[in-house]
């Protein structure tokens, strides 16, 4: 039966939905940083991330794998301070913690898939499922570029308030998203074997 | 005139039959194969199977059109279904009731959570699970108990979602439950009707293809291509009466058209036709009336194989009509010398028959008793009104067709026959070296052989189980209890064994009653492990000391706590409509004024098996005599090896019954060998030919083996002669060749159908009433050129 998926479900019911528009870029356009991601292909990476939540006082940190499967398979494997499996495939998230398997509908949780979502879309150099949800605004150089999303609709804002993306070429080395409680997070991210 | 009182007794006893009749009940249900005096075992798998909450589950598929249309429909049909009382319980995967499930979980969360024990509220328990939901934060989960944390900070939550939480859940696609390839929406309904009520699960089927029906056309165009399809015990159940009720009524017609129009074409008189039918129709309606006076209710499956009998009832009449013609006129003084020259023969033949049949009057296996029943009660029903009744209603100058000129013929080509004696005797060599090879294989031991439910059907069963994550229970525990806590405390100290089995990887896992309501004594317990208000406080304030947080921040904990102390016990009617009433009403059931709780188990590999011993030897000592440990597919297994060693041993009674009464009669061991012989080679030839083509054998093929004797019996005794000359006359042997065609007709058809039980008897009578015949013309030449 599925009653943890429901239960989670309900506990954490967000909704999100909005019109289309784009916003354009100077220099470094959004179509090259698309284009150039969406030739990266599969990658393995690193991450380190550290939140800062009201609820405690200090900090959290975690640290982790990221593994990227075009076109929208992505692993989150967390080792420390516990490992737990996250996968994002298609529409199913599956969460794998002690034993205990969650499978979720990203459908069912549209804050959360904002904020995974926007992450596997980004690698996949996906334009237009971005731009369903966010508002996109691109800043600096190829060699350096910031990727800014805001959320279209509010009752998305009321979760993510927004994400910010930075990176170099096709590589996408931080992701920075502001919930809309005032909690943040700041994902690094290394490509395996790169320094 | 002499001749009234037995009319007049026949025509009184069939009006009895038929005031019994009307008042039968009849059946097409399981009880047929449940055994009439069941173990212990036995009959908590008896429970199950026909009141057990797997027995209500109605798995419900929706195919065709695209997957968001299969979607819509599924969710219409949802809706309707959950309006209709029928149905306890409809899930398709819509977020339903969520939120008061949610409020239920969250609220008696210190009730429900198996982790809630004194150790969890000292200052070093609160330490480590408040530790644990920090480090959960930095984590992906954290992402869903962020908000929770200052209500639940150690986790009682997550933690009873955990134990709830299954890991075959469905897939979702487009809002509803869909097959793993995505080409079905799923749905899966209970019934409030028990699984072995076949009427009321007749009428939820119905009411589910109406429902489906509306939501389809509901829906529009873009719905037309959808289609619908159901498993379930209960649906096999009332597609199985469905299928005999059909097929009975086919049977029958089709039989009684071939035997009137085969008999017309040999009578050539419809006088003589509607005579020769009447013995017919009265072994049938004595049969009937016989079963439901012995076993109350009639089963369909004894009605299907009732149509087949008819071949075999027919030929005292076929006998009578076609030998005791003399001078081209039937009746009358003729009739008289028909009764001194063949009765004592038919007689014999009778009385094998029935010895034959009544062996299975003995079996365990209610089934067959009712066969066995039916068939003594009508065959000697059908042989006295032919010899007492039957003469008395002949008119004067009755004339039927002269069929001497046909059964000259046949007696040429009994004479020429007998050049195949040799190739009879290496083809019963052949069909002995056949059995032999594959006597490791030649039975088929699984109960599932005698399902009614054609082998796509269960494919699909399967798939959808599987899809939906609702596999077949194999294992199941039944704890017995005088009263509902009695058994869930049982339950509980059993799910305490069970543990370190799940852990060592012995079983998968179990589900427990208690894990959605928890015994009073648990929750007791729960309940005292809570400090007070101001110790709760201090050991808090001790608990947070090295960790990023603040005690202020718990405001809303410590008045979770507070107020739980004073809750009231989670009982029953508090859960009323919640998934966690679903969860306690399938696995604790109450029977017979005891309550059991239903712990079912999984093997360690899905579809594997599990080491019985070890559960039992965990289990030991916990509450002795109340916990049983059942496989449910071993058992009846078990139950049908039982049934068929019992078959096999009634059947060699039979056979020695009707060996011995040829013996007692003839006083002469050459003569029974002569007269066996023929019927042994055709039992041979017959299996042989089933072992060849791929069948394995059930216990319907072996009372197949056993009618092929006590049928074949009557024709081997013809040849065999009255006195054992073994002289036979042209008319005789016409009378033969048109008693075997009615008798194969008859059981042949059920050859043809598709219940596996009707087929298999049909299947080896058929064929074996031809070759018994055959058999018998072959070998008995000799003895007659010998006699000669």
């Amino acid at each position: 039966m599925s009653r943890s998926k429901t239960f989670l479900h309900l506990a954490f019911i967000l909704t999100l939905s909005g019109p289309c528009q784009s916003t354009w870029a100077a220099n470094w356009s959004l179509d090259q940083l698309m284009s150039a991601l969406a030739h990266g292909g599969n990658g393995m990476a690193t991450f380190t991330e550290r939140k800062y939540l009201a609820v405690v006082d200090i900090p959290v940190d975690s640290s982790g794998e990221l593994r990227f499967i075009a076109p929208d398979r992505l692993e989150k494997r967390t080792l420390k301070p516990s490992v737990e499996t996250m996968v994002l495939d298609g529409n199913t998230l599956t969460i794998e913690r002690r034993n205990q398997k969650h499978v979720l509908q990203l459908q069912d949780y549209p804050g959360i898939a904002g904020m995974i979502g926007s992450i596997r879309a980004t690698l996949a150099g996906d334009r237009k499922g971005l731009e369903q949800v966010y508002q996109l605004k691109l800043n600096g150089s190829a060699e350096h570029w910031s990727l800014l999303l805001k959320p279209r609709d509010a009752s998305v804002g009321r979760v993510v308030k927004q994400i910010q993306i930075e990176g170099r070429q096709d590589e996408v080395r931080s992701v920075e998203i502001e919930q809309g409680d005032g909690d943040r997070s700041v994902m690094t991210i290394r490509k395996a074997g790169s320094s | 005139m002499t001749g009234r009182w037995p009319v007049a007794i026949w025509l009184a006893f069939l009006l009895v039959c038929i005031g019994l009749i009307s008042r039968s009940h009849f059946t097409a249900d399981l009880s047929a194969f449940l055994p009439g005096a069941p173990t212990q075992e036995q009959k908590l798998l008896i429970d199950q199977l026909k009141s057990g909450a797997a027995s209500r589950l109605i798995l419900v598929g929706i195919e065709g059109a695209d997957a968001a249309t299969r979607a819509r429909a599924s969710q219409a049909l949802a809706r309707r279904l959950r309006a209709d009382g029928q149905f306890l319980y409809v899930a398709n995967g819509e977020n339903v009731g969520v939120e008061q499930d949610r409020r239920i979980l969250f609220d008696n969360r210190y009730l429900l959570s198996s982790a809630v024990t004194p150790a969890r509220f000292t200052t070093e328990g609160l330490h480590a699970s408040l530790q644990d939901s920090i480090e959960q934060l930095a984590s992906a989960t954290g992402m869903f108990t962020k908000a929770l944390l200052p209500r639940d900070p150690t986790g009682e939550f997550m933690h009873i979602l955990d134990r709830l939480g299954g890991d075959n859940q469905p897939a979702d696609i487009d809002g509803a439950w869909a097959s793993r390839d995505g080409s079905r929406a799923l749905l899966l309904v209970r019934t409030r009707a028990e699984g072995s009520d076949t009427d009321s699960q007749e009428r939820a089927v119905d009411a589910i293809r109406q429902d489906f029906a509306l939501a389809q056309g509901s829906l529009g165009t873009a719905a037309s291509g959808l289609h619908l399809g159901m498993t379930g015990p209960g649906v096999f159940s009332v597609e199985a009466r469905a299928t005999i009720k059909r097929e009975v009524t086919r049977l029958s017609i089709l039989s009684t058209l071939f035997i009137v129009a085969l008999l017309f074409t040999v009578y050539r008189s419809p006088t003589a036709l509607v005579l020769g039918l009447l013995p017919v129709v009265s072994g049938a309606l004595a049969g009937v009336a016989a079963v439901s006076l012995g076993f109350g209710t009639v089963h369909g499956v004894t009605l299907g194989f009732g149509t087949a009998l008819i071949g075999e009832a027919v030929d005292y009449s076929i006998y009578l009509l076609m030998q005791s013609e003399r001078s081209g006129e039937v009746g009358g003084a003729s009739s008289r010398g028909w009764v001194a020259a063949f009765w004592p023969t038919i007689r014999i033949g009778v009385f094998t028959s029935v010895f034959g049949f009544a062996s299975l009057l003995f079996s365990g296996f209610p089934g067959l008793a009712q066969l066995g029943l039916y068939s003594i009660a009508g065959l000697l029903t059908a042989a006295a009104v032919t010899r007492f009744v039957l003469p008395h209603l002949l008119p004067a100058g009755l004339r039927i067709r002269d069929v001497t000129a046909f059964g000259i013929a046949l007696q040429g080509w009994t004479a020429r026959a007998r050049v195949l004696r040799w190739p009879v005797l290496g083809l019963f060599i052949a069909a002995c070296a056949v059995l032999y090879g594959a006597r490791g294989h030649l039975w088929n031991t699984e109960l599932s052989a005698l399902s009614p439910v054609p082998a796509q059907e269960q494919a699909l069963d399967m798939t959808m189980r599987a899809d939906l994550g609702a596999p077949d229970v194999r294992y199941l525990l039944v704890v017995d209890g005088t009263d509902a806590e009695s058994a869930l405390e049982a339950s509980e100290r059993v799910a305490d064994r069970l543990r370190p089995l799940v852990e060592a990887g012995v079983i998968g896992g179990f589900q427990s009653p208690a894990r959605y309501l928890p015994s009073e004594a648990s929750q007791r317990a729960r309940l005292a492990s809570l400090p007070a208000d101001a110790e709760l406080r201090r050991r808090f304030d001790a608990a947070i000391v090295g960790l990023p947080v603040r005690a202020a921040r718990f405001e809303p904990f410590f008045a979770d706590v507070a107020a739980a102390r004073n809750r009231p016990l989670l009982q029953r009617k508090g859960i009323e409509g919640s998934s966690l009433a679903q969860g306690v009403d399938a696995l604790l059931v109450e029977i017979d004024g005891r309550w059991n709780a239903l712990m079912p188990l999984e093997a360690p590999t899905a579809g594997g098996t599990l080491d019985a011993g070890r559960v039992r030897a965990a289990l030991a000592g916990v509450d002795p005599g109340a916990v049983h440990f059942i496989d449910m597919k071993g058992e009846s297994d078990r139950l049908y090896a039982g049934y068929l060693r019992e078959a096999i041993l009634l059947s060699l009674a039979g056979l020695a019954a009707i060996v011995g009464l040829l013996f007692a009669v003839t006083r002469s061991p050459g003569r029974v060998f002569r007269i066996v012989a023929p019927l042994a080679v055709a039992v041979a030839v017959v299996s042989a030919g089933l072992a060849l083509t791929g069948h394995s054998l059930t216990i319907l093929h072996l009372v197949g083996m056993l009618l092929i004797f006590a049928v074949g019996s009557n024709y081997a005794l013809f040849f065999d002669g009255v006195d054992g000359r073994g002289e036979i006359a042209p008319r005789t042997l016409a009378s033969l060749a048109v008693a075997t065609s009615t008798t194969v007709a008859g059981f042949g058809l059920l050859g043809f159908s598709s219940v596996p039980v009707l087929n298999a008897i049909g299947m080896t009578v058929g064929p074996g009433a031809v070759l018994a015949l055959l058999f018998s013309a072959i070998l008995a030449r000799r003895t007659e050129a010998a006699a000669s």
